[in-house]
């Protein structure tokens, strides 16, 4: 019985001060010193919000580079993020990638399509793709674009994140963000 | 396999070695009652605690004591946990006024993060409330992992006493192992994570004016919002413009810390920590892999104080270690030759390997580090999804659950769990040489080996018992499957190791939120969790009022490279004659039929 009251007492005590103190102090902590990162680190261009620098979205038009396939929701939901979850031997697994690699080498014949650009990401929200994926897609933007291949590859130069601290995790590349850059040209 | 990957595993394992020693000094301290730099801050509050919840600090409990106050505070936790989640529509902090989760799902997640397992049947962000999140399931968070760092400090105890029944005070250890170790360090570290980019808000969700504005194709819907079918009984779709993406937020950096700290796991959103907005660059993915190692390392330090042998506790940490280094090796090996299957004109080298289900930023080297150190605690948080590793990738995570969840371990749970590994150990190279074994001065007999023998036992029951049940009810069982043929019977079987292990992560294409699958895997973990503890309780309680033996020429010493060896030895065989039967007919046979070019 006393074991019993401790209990509910205990739990009282650490839900206050964990569930609710804890979480608040973080907060307050984190609005101050880093406000734009602990909202969503969210773009916004003439007043409205366009997306997050860490969320990736869809893009099919021919003009924009492409993010990888998704299967969060119906492609970069950011309300419900997921992978396929298909495993390696699942046949809708290889037929979509079959298909996807077809269409992406149409458009491009003489390279190997990179595999970040037929294959789903864990949370279905990857905002990268990588620079041989970025450089697979050159030519089409700059058809669509009427520039000159070396002015898109500068642009994907400088959005272009090399590996953190010189050698944590992989280089990348902001789809989103180099989109918006090509907006703005 | 690159260079560059091969480099960023060493760093992380010599990161991690450095810091044993450091986190075991302070986690003997704090149990031990000691004075720590945070008195200053801590002492007041740790003794207005006391004072409020009535508890006398001074009391030692014996094994049985400890015991019931430890699954009273279960209980009480699971059934406040249950009932929050049930009325979360009438509490505050609900922007999204998510209504509340079945019972069935409810009982699950429940049971899910009071067991420190964090399974997770229903997807974050739609779903649970903030204050669900924050002030339900955090704080299990924290609570599930202090009461397994009090029980595995119980077990040294046990080992460490002579012929006492005392081995200390629940509250006591409970309160000091939440304020001196796992609050502290979860507040640097949240605030860490939102300088990456974790988001920390109450907001309601943002909704963004897409760029490039989409058309999708999605189920028709009558006026009802019923799904409408063709004469065929397909649904019938139809053009949707998609203009606008919504952006889930949430109070997630101060539950992500805990999340790793404690070797929960359960992430805020679906994606756990593959998800941008839970684990946004490399270097947050590499300090929450240190997070997920740094107690349970630390432990073996502990370990080895306590018993006055601190080689013990490096022989430990050694067999640990080199588990630790075979399995990550192996799934990065297995993760980089990518799958056969793509088709040629698919260049999988560029990305490192099977790409399928990871994030680009993290790259295969840390998805596979990820998955490791992941699976050997009982953490279960993930950044790649390991149901599309390629077979053998995903057969190392199981494994790895499979062996006992005795590689690092959970927050204390590893430590008491690889414990009853050495006492087996012990007690097998005792039978040997024929003398009675002896373990740190204490002699070793039927008792003993009974209750590990029941720990040890219970496990397989019932993982492999549900399995069967599952694979053979086409009904209830196979409906959930994402994935047909031998990763169908992976699915299964890898949901019942997680839920056993207390792990947590999932081959997550399985549709688990069932009534089935919801009722049986709380069984599996509520069974993996307590009728394990309290074997070892019994183990513990029992070890403590043995006499001192003095070392003889006949003891067999604890603390010589040919203890881990054998050490490894026993889990390896343990583990491989249980599981080895089913493991050949789930990712090992995949394995063959990929290489076959087989595909279901």
């Amino acid at each position: 019985m006393k074991d019993l009251i401790t209990s509910v007492l205990m739990l009282v005590v650490l839900t206050v001060a964990l569930g609710v103190l804890y979480p608040f102090a973080v907060w307050g902590v984190s609005q101050i010193a880093f406000s734009h990162q602990a909202n969503g680190s969210l773009i916004v261009r003439d007043g409205n919000v366009v997306g997050s620098q860490l969320i990736g979205q869809t893009f099919t038009s021919k003009g924009y580079f492409h993010s990888r396939p998704s299967a969060a929701g119906n492609g970069y939901d950011a309300g419900a993020s997921s992978g396929s979850n298909l495993g390696p031997t699942n046949k809708k697994l290889i037929d979509r990638i079959g298909a996807d690699a077809e269409t992406m080498q149409a458009e491009n014949p003489d390279a190997k399509v990179p595999a970040d650009l037929v294959t789903t990401s864990a949370s279905g929200l990857d905002p990268h793709i990588s620079p041989e994926a970025a450089e697979f897609q050159v030519t089409r933007i700059a058809r669509e674009r009427n520039m000159a291949e070396s002015d898109v590859r500068q642009i994907v130069q400088k959005f272009t994140e090399g590996r953190q601290l010189g050698f944590f995790g992989e280089p990348r590349v902001n789809v989103l963000m180099l989109n918006l850059a090509l907006d703005k040209k | 396999m690159t260079y560059n990957g091969l480099l960023q595993i060493l760093f992380f394992l010599v990161v991690l070695t450095l810091l044993a020693k450091p986190m075991g000094v302070f986690l003997l301290r704090v149990y031990n009652g000691e004075s720590t730099f945070l008195d200053f801050l801590f002492k007041p509050i740790e003794r207005l605690i006391y004072k409020v919840t009535r508890v006398d600090a001074t009391r030692e409990m014996n094994w049985k004591q400890y015991g019931i106050a430890m699954l009273i505070f279960s209980l009480v936790s699971s059934l406040a946990l249950y009932a929050m989640q049930r009325f979360q529509f009438y509490l505050p902090l609900n922007p999204q006024s998510f209504s509340g989760p079945s019972e069935h799902s409810s009982f699950n997640t429940a049971v899910s993060f009071v067991t420190n397992t964090n399974w997770q049947g229903y997807v974050g962000e739609t779903t649970m409330s903030y204050l669900t999140q924050m002030s339900g399931l955090a704080v299990q968070n924290f609570k599930s992992a202090a009461v397994g760092m009090a029980l595995a400090i119980v077990f040294i105890r046990g080992i460490s006493r002579f012929e006492t029944e005392k081995l200390g005070n629940f509250w006591v250890d409970l309160t000091r192992g939440t304020l001196y170790i796992l609050l502290p360090l979860s507040f640097l570290a949240a605030v860490f994570f939102v300088s990456q980019g974790v988001v920390q808000n109450f907001k309601p969700y943002d909704t963004a004016k897409l760029t490039d504005i989409q058309t999708v194709q999605v189920d028709k819907k009558d006026a009802d919002g019923n799904v409408v079918k063709d004469e065929k009984g397909e649904n019938v779709k139809e053009d949707q413009i998609v203009d606008t993406q919504t952006i889930a937020q949430g109070p997630v950096a101060s539950q992500l810390a805990i999340k790793m700290l404690g070797t929960n796991g359960g992430g805020f959103f679906n994606a756990n920590s593959a998800h941008p907005f839970e684990n946004p660059t490399p270097l947050s993915n590499f300090i929450q892999m240190l997070l997920i190692l740094l107690i349970p390392a630390g432990f073996t330090y502990t370990l080895g104080r306590m018993v006055k042998s601190q080689s013990h506790g490096w022989a430990v940490y050694a067999a640990m270690m080199i588990l630790l280094v075979a399995g990550v090796l192996t799934l990065y090996y297995a993760e980089s030759r990518g799958n056969p299957l793509y088709p040629a004109t698919v260049d999988q080298t560029v990305v490192g390997g099977n790409f399928e289900g990871k994030e680009t930023r993290f790259g295969v080297a840390n998805s596979a580090l990820f998955a490791t150190v992941t699976t050997d605690a009982s953490c279960g948080a993930v950044n790649a999804m390991h149901d599309s590793f390629t077979p053998i990738g995903g057969l190392v995570p199981m494994v790895n659950i499979l062996l006992g969840e005795v590689i690092f371990g959970g927050v204390g749970a590893g430590l008491y769990g690889i414990l009853i590994m050495v006492i087996l150990t012990v007690f097998i190279a005792g039978l040997m040489v024929g003398r009675t074994p002896e373990y740190l001065g204490k002699k070793i007999e039927a008792y003993d080996v009974q209750m590990a023998m029941l720990y040890i036992l219970i496990f397989p029951l019932i993982i492999l018992g549900f399995t069967a049940i599952s694979s053979i009810s086409p009904d209830f069982g196979l409906t959930s499957l994402n994935n047909q043929g031998a990763h169908g019977l992976s699915e299964i079987f890898y949901a019942f190791t997680s839920a056993t292990g207390n792990n947590g992560s999932a081959f997550a294409g399985i549709s688990a939120n069932t009534l089935w699958y919801n009722t049986t895997l709380g069984i599996a973990m509520l069974v993996g969790r307590f009728m394990m503890i309290i074997p070892m309780l019994a183990i513990a309680g029992n070890l403590a009022q043995k006499k001192s033996v003095p070392a003889s020429l006949g003891t067999f010493p604890v603390n010589t490279a040919l203890f881990s060896i054998l050490l490894i030895s026993v889990i390896l065989i343990v583990g491989a004659l249980t599981f080895f039967p089913v493991l050949s007919l789930s990712p090992i046979l995949e394995h063959f039929q990929m290489v076959n070019g087989q595909t279901f």
